[in-house]
């Protein structure tokens, strides 16, 4: 069956701004979040973390800490489950153990080493200090250049890495991939002006406000409950039954609000952990929250690395070719976002001829996990400062120079996958009409200097499982069910395309997010997808449940179910004039066969590229070297907003963090390997005071694959903003920086040299 | 976080024999926006905590014609929401809106940023040039000591065993001065100064400098008063010579190290920078 998505359907609920379903409790401060999880018998649990940042561990003596009064357990990593059987146990999940409690080494600062339960808090904190851990201390690898150096020192001394194919041991690369596409090698010698440039970019952190959390009841009947912040229930139920060596079935993943993710909590840290302490305290149940440092240390952050950008052009203005070397910080253990990078680097532009080599590098550093748009804000800085660079250099416009190269229908990606219909080249046009860039820059102080960048971004957003349920209750309303953590407002997301799709107020849709349980598996919070893919199992979900209405109706009105027509919310007869609403119908349904329910679940393999634009204006002190952003047009191609005002959001939202990236973000680490600015003090993360508005322009071009046209948009606006920043600097300074952040020192340097 | 007893004195006295008795095991509490902090980053094993917000004298502020007492315990927002206040000590009121947050602003003091003793503190270098005295109470009896003379190195102070701040006292210098403070951040607020500066300036009746205090934090391991960069503008003339002179003296007289939150160089170039411009804007102040 084909479906034509592409019509542009005058839509009722879709397009609106109602109020959200959860914000009467998210204002008033109801709603359930992890540190508020208060079970009886509760007890406190506490993690012990590594002072190094790499070292062996020669002994763990809990004896003390364990003869302390209110302790209940103390566990290290030989109580986790699996690790009773080391060598039988899958490679990826032994990284994923290793990451929660350190087995033989510490590889970062802040890795954890051993756990305590107590009676309170403070009692947990102070027993972790008798806990006496005797350290090797090796040297620490601080960055990609210092792990694949000669004679590096090796973090993992078991790896066997993936090198193009290759088994390679005793390496920091965990792992080495190259995608082609015809042939960059030859094709720059018919490039008239080719330019490369180094980039290297510092680890940075989501920076969510709620640390992570984690509550765990593992019951005599060896039933183990978990309530954790966390973007994927079902990722945390999983992993932890995987850690724990216990079926799926024995492990339910309860929902709890989310304070903030933005990738950072598609990782599980500390739900096995109470889990363990749990069991070990005689099964009380157990909570343990992170502290600010623990969240810096030993939680995963964006990967920084080295990129190497080199393109050729023609001198009719079209890119022939392009070659790109990434090499991202894995963290501790192999997994940074190498895959995406890889893709994302040249993924705006249609290039006949491009090699990409990507390098998953391991550094004692926290394991890095995603971080909105994984691996596409690193290598777009790259790339979008080097067609920066080059457009000045052949004074091309440097829109009109990305709308002559832009990816389109029919365009292949880096890994070779064909694009269909995407709104690159409207984004751009969007942008060439902008209010901003068609106004001069406001340069209000004499005394400072101005520059305005422009950039780029892509994100291929994601598919993937997702389940919704929906129920009719006898008054009409319906019940819904779904899967997805709600982060960003999903909840009402997939209520408006339910609603839509019923012809109902999105107000008579009721969502809940029930625990693991309850619901068909649903992939994580993640990659853009929910609204997407949850939004799709809804609309299928609704489209039985108007299949399952149109027989509940044809029993009443005793005509054949064909002969019942659907629209707008009510029921009509082809031959009579007969007609009902859902609200009617749910009162008479009950002696037709009961309630009405539906599910659906969808896979969805592919989903709605997202291309975005940040306009950005800068004020630069000279002197000083601080900088302020004074002005940022966010333009986005979305597909379609369902909830407009929450889909600017997340484009705000994304443009203020790749803002922070760019100007003061960055994992500072000391000579002997460790994070030095483990606080919100001295982390520098923008404040209200440093942001101007973020002007919104969003773009509608439809996503064919679904079927309101959604294509995911929370990932894309994060991507654009550190090469805008860059170029803008370049314009405002005459000088590059080649490096993140672009903090107010590495300004004046370039002001003093340029 | 071990347990520790919290004591809140209403007399000088009870304070004082507390503070003694528990030596480096108390601490006084006043805004306790660090105090709190560093107890719960293990900084401190303490048995007490000594609330000071109850002793009259702590929470004194008199504006005379001649100086201004402030009590050890005053918030930040007490000197900003006085006008007259505002007016005498502008060096003062630029460090009280800018420490922290509008929430850290109605909790701490100057009395806790003086010591704490942070060599970055906000509030020493303004306190320096408006040439502030700090009046201490210990067992044996009171002292008085010049701020710039109060912290010996990050965190430490001249305070003694059983001794405590009482309260800073500053003259009022009158129509014929101004001073002014700025701190460089990467951000707006909420950020800790890469380098900051505070001037001041009082001019004679012929308009010449009578007398000039620079006064630098964040770049040595205490507020630094810059007395060579100071005394280099005595008896001249304000003008931009002059300014630049005393900000290139003062950039000789700091001793910044390279850590998170800015290079030795980068701190140096900021003092020489931040120098002119406070003194430019202490001189504007001046009549205004």
């Amino acid at each position: 069956m084909t479906i034509n998505f592409e019509s542009k359907k005058k839509y009722n609920v879709i397009g609106t701004n109602p109020i959200r379903h959860d914000g009467y409790d998210k204002v008033t401060g109801r709603a359930i979040y992890g540190a508020d999880v208060k079970l009886p018998g509760l007890i406190w649990g506490e993690v012990l973390r590594s002072p190094y940042a790499h070292a062996r561990i020669k002994s763990i003596d809990t004896s003390k800490a364990e003869k302390m009064d209110g302790v209940f357990a103390v566990i290290t990593s030989k109580d986790i489950p699996i690790n009773k059987n080391r060598s039988g146990i899958d490679v990826n999940l032994k990284r994923d153990v290793d990451n929660i409690l350190a087995y033989e080494k510490v590889l970062y600062k802040g890795h954890p080493v051993a756990a305590v339960s107590a009676a309170d808090r403070n009692t947990a904190k102070e027993a972790c200090k008798l806990i006496e851990v005797k350290y090797e201390i090796l040297e620490p690898v601080k960055n990609v250049d210092e792990a694949i150096a000669k004679n590096a020192p090796i973090l993992l001394e078991d790896i066997e890495a993936d090198h193009l194919g290759k088994t390679v041991n005793n390496t920091n690369i965990a792992k080495h991939f190259r995608h082609e596409l015809g042939d960059a090698n030859n094709e720059f010698k018919n490039s008239d002006y080719i330019l490369e440039k180094e980039f290297n970019l510092q680890m940075v952190h989501q920076g969510y406000i709620e640390p992570h959390n984690a509550t765990a009841h593992w019951d005599e009947n060896d039933h183990l409950s978990l309530w954790s912040s966390t973007q994927g229930m079902f990722a945390v139920r999983d992993l932890t039954a995987g850690f724990l060596d216990l079926p799926i079935s024995k492990v339910t993943s309860n929902y709890v609000e989310i304070g903030g993710g933005f990738g950072g909590k598609t990782k599980v840290y500390l739900p096995p952990v109470a889990a363990i302490l749990s069991k070990k305290s005689g099964h009380k149940p157990v909570k343990i929250i992170m502290d600010r440092i623990s969240v810096f240390q030993g939680s995963g952050p964006a990967p920084g690395g080295k990129i190497i950008v080199k393109i050729g052009v023609t001198n009719e203005g079209k890119i022939n070719s392009g070659a790109v070397d990434i090499k991202l910080e894995a963290g501790a253990y192999p997994g940074s976002a190498i895959p995406a990078a890889a893709v994302c680097c040249l993924a705006c532009y249609n290039i006949p001829n491009i090699r990409v080599d990507a390098y998953d590098v391991l550094v004692n550093k926290p394991k890095s996990a995603a971080y909105r748009a994984p691996g596409s804000p690193q290598v777009s800085f790259a790339v979008e400062s080097v067609i920066d660079e080059i457009c000045e250099k052949m004074t091309w416009d440097k829109i009109d120079f990305r709308i002559a190269n832009a990816s389109k229908e029919g365009t292949r990606k880096p890994d070779g996958v064909l694009y269909h219909k995407i709104g690159f080249i409207e984004t751009l046009e969007a942008a060439k009409n902008s209010d901003h860039w068609n106004s001069k820059i406001d340069k209000k102080d004499k005394n400072k200097i101005y520059g305005r960048g422009i950039a780029c971004g892509y994100w291929h957003n994601g598919g993937n499982r997702s389940t919704v349920d929906l129920i009719l209750q006898d008054d009409g309303n319906i019940a819904l069910n779904e899967g997805s953590a709600d982060i960003g407002g999903t909840r009402t997301s997939i209520s408006m395309q339910v609603a839509e799709t019923l012809g109902m107020p999105v107000e008579s849709i009721h969502p809940s997010i029930p625990d693991t349980d309850k619901i068909g598996f649903t992939a994580t919070t993640g990659g853009s997808r929910t609204t997407y893919a949850t939004g799709y199992a809804g609309w299928e979900a609704a489209n039985k449940l108007i299949e399952e209405m149109k027989k509940r109706v044809s029993i009443l009105w005793e005509e054949p179910e064909e002969e019942i027509d659907f629209a707008d919310g009510n029921f009509y007869s082809k031959k009579s004039d007969l007609k009902m609403n859902i609200e009617e119908l749910a009162t008479k349904i009950n002696p037709t066969g009961g309630p009405v329910t539906s599910t659906a679940s969808v896979n969805l393999s592919a989903a709605g590229n997202g291309f975005g634009i940040g306009i950005c204006d800068l004020e630069i002190d000279p002197h000083t070297g601080k900088t302020d952003v004074i002005r940022y047009t966010a333009v986005q191609d979305v597909g379609k907003a369902i909830y407009p005002q929450y889909a600017e959001g997340q484009i705000r939202g994304g443009a203020v963090q790749g803002i922070g990236w760019a100007l003061n973000e960055e994992y500072y680490i000391e000579k002997d390997g460790t994070m030095a600015n483990t606080s919100f003090l001295d982390y520098r993360m923008p404040t209200a005071l440093d942001m101007p508005n973020i002007d919104v322009i969003m773009v509608e071009v439809a996503n064919p694959l679904h079927p309101f046209g959604v294509r995911g948009v929370g990932e894309v606006p994060i991507v654009p903003p550190l090469a805008a920043v860059g170029n803008a600097i370049k314009d405002a300074t005459g000088s590059r920086i080649y490096s993140t952040p672009m903090k107010p020192r590495k300004i004046l340097e370039v002001i003093d040299n340029g | 976080m071990q347990p520790f007893a919290y004591s809140a004195p209403t007399t000088l006295e009870e304070a004082v024999e507390i503070l003694d008795k528990h030596g480096e095991k108390a601490r006084p509490l006043a805004g306790g926006t660090d105090l709190l902090v560093q107890i719960r980053g293990g900084r401190f094993d303490l048995d007490t905590v000594v609330d000071i917000k109850k002793i009259p004298e702590l929470n004194e502020i008199s504006n005379g014609n001649d100086e201004l007492v402030l009590g050890a315990a005053v918030p930040c927002h007490k000197l900003y929401d006085d006008p007259s206040i505002s007016k005498s000590y502008p060096g003062l009121i630029d460090a009280a809106t800018l420490i922290g947050s509008i929430q850290i602003q109605s909790r701490s003091g100057f009395g806790g940023n003086l010591c704490n003793s942070t060599p970055s503190a906000d509030g020493i270098a303004p306190l320096i040039v408006h040439s502030a005295v700090a009046n201490i109470q210990g067992k044996s009896g009171s002292r008085s000591v010049p701020v710039e003379d109060f912290c010996t190195g990050p965190g430490s102070n001249v305070l003694g065993k059983g001794e405590m701040l009482v309260s800073i006292t500053m003259p009022n210098k009158g129509d014929k001065f101004g001073a002014a403070y700025e701190r460089f951040i990467p951000r707006n607020e909420m950020d800790i100064a890469v380098a900051a500066v505070g001037a001041s300036i009082m001019l004679d009746s012929n308009g010449k400098i009578a007398e000039a205090k620079i006064a630098l934090a964040s770049v040595g391991p205490t507020p630094i008063f810059a007395t060579k960069a100071s005394e280099s503008l005595k008896g001249k003339e304000p003008n931009e010579a002059a300014f630049k002179e005393a900000a290139s003296i003062a950039k000789s007289e700091c001793s910044p190290i390279e850590d998170m939150r800015g290079t030795a160089d980068q701190r140096k170039h900021l003092v020489e920078v931040l120098t002119e411009r406070m003194l430019i804007k202490s001189l504007e102040r001046i009549g205004g």
